[in-house]
């Protein structure tokens, strides 16, 4: 009934509609693949030997899967003299990022209710000054930062490394908890204050429950942000304390031995693997905290 | 006393931070700006002699290549992941049924470390084992990809891996700025009968324009504290074809001991983020304050 | 008696902008008192200052006897109910009304046996182990309300505790406010911008614009002898007819002369009144314009007006018309013989009419 009582226009519409609709999800499927193939030409080479590098095609699935460039990876690959492979600096990294994260986060979440519940003269000058803190190139504290770390006796050391991650890192934890907590009717604090509870009450009572989307958010933005730090890492960390992408680095740019493309790679994912998981299994607030950093409001 | 620690906790809590802040950004910023005016070289020299560290920076052709390249590479890098971000963004606004799928295979490159990300490119690019040799192994002897090794087309690579990196963000970002658009506008111009293509470039890009400016932001500070990624990729080479003013500074502090160039190099950075964010943050700031 | 409540002097600014200037008030224990008057009028700043929230600039505030100026608000032996009603989203309703008990380290046989009692006043039994998000407005209400009654409080404050609810559960509200206001005979503090709840519920009124007391009295006081052109155009619904004449001293008392916009002006004569200005503002309730066979006093005059618009309300009339160049307003009886564009007879009663002056908007009489 329908097809007969449609005009031929409408059926050209129709059959129109029909092809851009195909050629839509075929520009998504293209543009899916240029996102996906550096990850897939990093797992098939890192499962690779390196004959079959040598002989084969960048694309091509392994003919025999090997895991011994993994096994190389993790515990043997040089990071110029020393060979222990990524292992070590990958604990290292996880030491400097555990304590960083949850330091910054708590102390962002006080500054945030802070900032935003109980305000003083002065109090929205000073969450400036720390907002644009987030914004600086770091490039113009490392010279003084490294003669600061040496003059405390931490240079060159993982508590150096965390205190430095603290530091650059209060701006945006403040501000993800300030966002938060402004939205967050004023009306709650004074209730609780005609209640009887102080400051830390209200915080540990009833805001800090309220919190726990801001701070998978906050946790998430920071883990990401100091287990990919780079600049800071090579420039505070001394051989034994380096973060796991500065050891990724050096084996990659190591001149001894023989160019190993598939100990790169699988050392390359195993540097990746913590920041994947977390947003494979909490996309939605990494997500939320990228545009909270970006778009305040 | 209690009533005056009672009426003082928010103050007290909030004083280690801001005196952190204080000296660790303030401070250091004005260490660096004072050490950049000094005869400073191995050890930092706390006499002030002018200019003089600025005048052999600009004299440098090495910062005038890194100075080139971050124009070239900035601009590049904003315009083409912005035009990217939002094609994406527009193709995925139409009811795509996998949308949220799509959505995470293009964003995934952002909680990569820029490290790995030049690691997988560097390996993808290289033309002895890479690309180049890919398509020859296809059958086309004479097909040369060699950016990456050849200094004049190495600035170019670091393009492309930056924008595979960001541009899925800036997706993100107009994504959420689409969806923000005033469902009731859109309805009366489909009443309207104005074509879809239409309602696009009339009406939702334009009311868009924040959001474009979050993502410039975003993205020219991306651009200028460029570092990682070259490392990886280039390692600023060959030769210093593909040094940025961050590589520069990096180089000058810890290779090279030459403190006063490390530190009017990081002001001169320092300076062109400010002139690209400061007036952003205090509009922002002005207008949530009213 | 000595008062509940007293404030001397108040003071408030922010920076250098005054919001609340030389406030005096002083209530009897047991009294209603409501603050009313536009948003903006400092009316919910006060409020906060008498619960100590803010901190004020000038002046002393007494409560119970007590020098409370500078004291903490949680040692001002007050409860306070919010427009939002601030309940504490994460906690159930019973740990709502009892979190302040807790915090005070009061003994949980004691918090059980106030919780139980406030629940049955309040009929909220069935939603003491909710969450605020899953209670309707009228219920999260209650549970503000508990929160506050359990605190058996010298004062209680409340902050426009209606304003989020809609009209027909706002006058269920009201009544039970009311009522448990005779009830404890407690006294009360609340801040309205609704000018019919401030006249249901108080035993006295302040009247507030632009951070200045505009009058004090009682409901009767601030409706029938408005001490301004503000007060007299605020307060009831529809607002008091504010009507530009001429004043002139003759024999029988004072003749009032209103224009029209066509015809003869209006004559009334007011017996009572005698030294007044040439210019005034009359001001005559809506009720006190009246069909004359159907009502009628000994202080009434007549006059035959032109009808503009008679807009029938159930119990009441209105009729619109033009006087000295303004829309006045009649309440008439539902059965008026009024009709639009046709002349009508009505008489003012000149017993209750207020005259203002119109460069400072004082009353006259």
């Amino acid at each position: 009934m329908t097809d007969i009582s449609m005009t031929s226009q409408q059926r050209q519409s129709q059959t129109g509609k029909i092809v851009l609709r195909w050629l839509l999800y075929i520009a998504l499927g293209l543009f899916a693949l240029f996102y996906l193939l550096p990850l897939f030409v990093m797992i098939t080479t890192s499962l690779k030997s390196l004959d079959e590098i040598r002989t084969g095609d960048l694309i091509a699935l392994p003919r025999d899967v090997t895991f011994d460039a993994w096994r190389t990876a993790w515990s043997g690959a040089c990071t110029g003299i020393q060979c222990e492979g990524v292992r070590p600096y990958f604990w290292n990294s996880i030491l400097i990022a555990i304590p960083a994260v949850a330091i910054s986060t708590l102390l962002g979440a006080m500054n945030g209710y802070v900032v935003a519940q109980w305000k003083f003269r002065g109090a929205n000058i000073i969450f400036s000054l720390m907002l644009f803190g987030c914004f600086i190139p770091f490039q113009v504290v490392l010279l003084p930062m490294a003669r600061t770390l040496g003059i405390m006796g931490i240079a060159g050391t993982i508590p150096g490394l965390i205190f430095v991650h603290v530091i650059y890192g209060l701006g945006f934890t403040t501000l993800f908890f300030r966002n938060y907590y402004v939205s967050i009717p004023a009306e709650l604090t004074k209730a609780a204050k005609v209640d009887g509870a102080g400051f830390f009450r209200i915080f540990w009572s009833i805001f800090l429950p309220l919190s726990l989307p801001i701070v998978v958010v906050t946790v998430i933005w920071q883990f990401t942000q100091i287990w990919n730090d780079f600049l800071f890492g090579v420039s505070f960390s001394q051989a034994g304390t380096q973060p796991v992408t500065v050891a990724l680095n050096n084996i990659v740019n190591s001149t001894t031995g023989v160019k190993e493309y598939n100990v790169d790679m699988a050392a390359a994912i195993i540097a990746a693997l913590p920041t994947l998981f977390v947003y494979v299994v909490a996309g939605k607030y990494f997500i939320r905290g990228l545009t909270a950093g970006s778009v305040k409001g | 006393m209690t009533k005056w620690l009672e009426e003082n906790t928010p103050k007290l809590v909030l004083a280690p931070s801001f005196i952190a802040v204080l000296i660790f950004v303030y401070g250091f910023i004005a260490w660096t700006a004072w050490v950049s005016f000094t005869r400073s070289r191995l050890l930092p020299r706390y006499d002030i002699e002018g200019l003089i560290q600025y005048e052999r920076l600009f004299a440098s052709p090495r910062w005038d290549t890194a100075l080139n390249n971050l124009f070239v590479f900035g601009i590049l890098f904003i315009v083409i992941a912005m035009v990217l971000g939002l094609v994406l963004a527009i193709l995925l606004d139409q009811n795509i049924r996998t949308e949220g799928a799509i959505r995470t295979i293009y964003l995934y490159p952002m909680a990569l470390s820029m490290i790995v990300t030049g690691t997988a490119w560097k390996w993808i690019l290289n033309p002895g084992l890479g690309v180049e040799a890919m398509v020859r192994g296809w059958g086309f002897e004479n097909f040369t990809f060699d950016w990456l090794v050849n200094p004049d087309m190495a600035i170019y690579t670091i393009v492309i891996a930056a924008i595979w990196q960001s541009s899925g963000f800036v997706m993100a970002l107009f994504l959420a700025g689409l969806r923000s658009v005033d469902g009731e506008i859109i309805k009366a111009a489909q009443v309207d009968g104005i074509p879809t293509w239409r309602i696009y470039t009339a009406i939702i890009i334009p009311s868009m324009a924040p959001i474009f400016l979050s993502a410039f932001i975003v993205l020219s500070h991306l651009a200028i504290k460029s570092f990682d990624l070259v490392i990886a990729l280039t390692g600023g080479g060959p030769g210093y074809a593909t040094d940025l003013p961050a590589t520069y500074m990096y180089a000058m502090a810890f290779s090279r001991g030459d403190i006063g160039q490390a530190a009017s190099s990081a002001m001169i950075m320092m300076m062109v983020v400010f002139a690209i964010v400061v007036p952003y943050l205090y509009s922002e700031l002005r207008s949530k304050d009213d | 008696m000595s008062p509940i409540l007293d404030i001397n002097n108040l003071y408030k600014s922010y920076g250098t902008t005054e919001i609340l200037k030389d406030i005096n008030v002083s209530i009897e224990p047991g009294d209603f008192l409501v603050l009313v008057g536009p948003s903006g009028c400092g009316k919910s700043t006060l409020l906060n200052c008498i619960a100590g929230l803010e901190p004020i600039t000038g002046g002393s505030i007494n409560i119970g006897g007590k020098d409370m100026t500078h004291v903490s608000p949680k040692d001002r032996d007050i409860a306070m109910v919010f427009q939002s009603y601030a309940l504490y989203p994460t906690m159930t309703v019973a740990k709502n009304i009892t979190f302040g008990m807790k915090v005070r380290g009061v003994d949980q046989a004691t918090q059980d046996k106030k919780l139980a009692q406030v629940a049955a006043q309040l009929q909220i039994e069935p939603l003491l182990n909710r969450r605020p998000g899953q209670l309707s407005g009228g219920q999260r209400q209650r549970v503000a309300m508990g929160r506050a009654l359990v605190r058996d409080p010298k004062l209680f404050l409340f902050d426009e505790p209606l304003s989020n609810l809609d009209a027909k559960l706002r006058v269920e509200m009201r009544t039970e406010i009311k009522a448990l206001h005779q009830n404890l005979g407690a006294s009360m503090v609340y801040v309205t911008h609704d000018q019919i709840e401030a006249m249901t519920l108080a035993t006295k009124i302040v009247v507030m614009k632009g951070g200045v007391i505009q009058q004090i009295g009682s409901p009767a006081e601030i409706y029938n002898r408005p001490a301004n052109l503000f007060v007299a155009d605020f307060m009831g619904s529809p607002a008091m007819n504010l009507i530009p004449a001429k004043a002139h001293r003759a024999e029988e008392g004072t003749r009032i002369e209103i224009t029209r916009k066509s015809g003869e002006p209006i004559v009334l004569t007011d017996t009572r009144n005698r030294d007044l200005p040439e210019d005034v503002i009359l001001g005559v309730r809506p009720e006190d314009i009246a069909d004359p066979d159907l009502r009628g006093a000994d202080t009434t005059q007549a006059a035959e007006c032109l009808i503009d618009i008679v807009e029938p309300a159930g119990a009441d009339t209105f009729a619109v018309m033009q006087l000295g160049g303004k829309h006045v307003t009649a309440r008439l009886h539902a059965e008026t013989t009024a009709k639009p564009g046709q002349p009508k007879r009505l008489s003012f009663d000149l017993g209750k009419v207020s005259y203002f002056a119109p460069e400072t908007g004082l009353r006259l009489n």
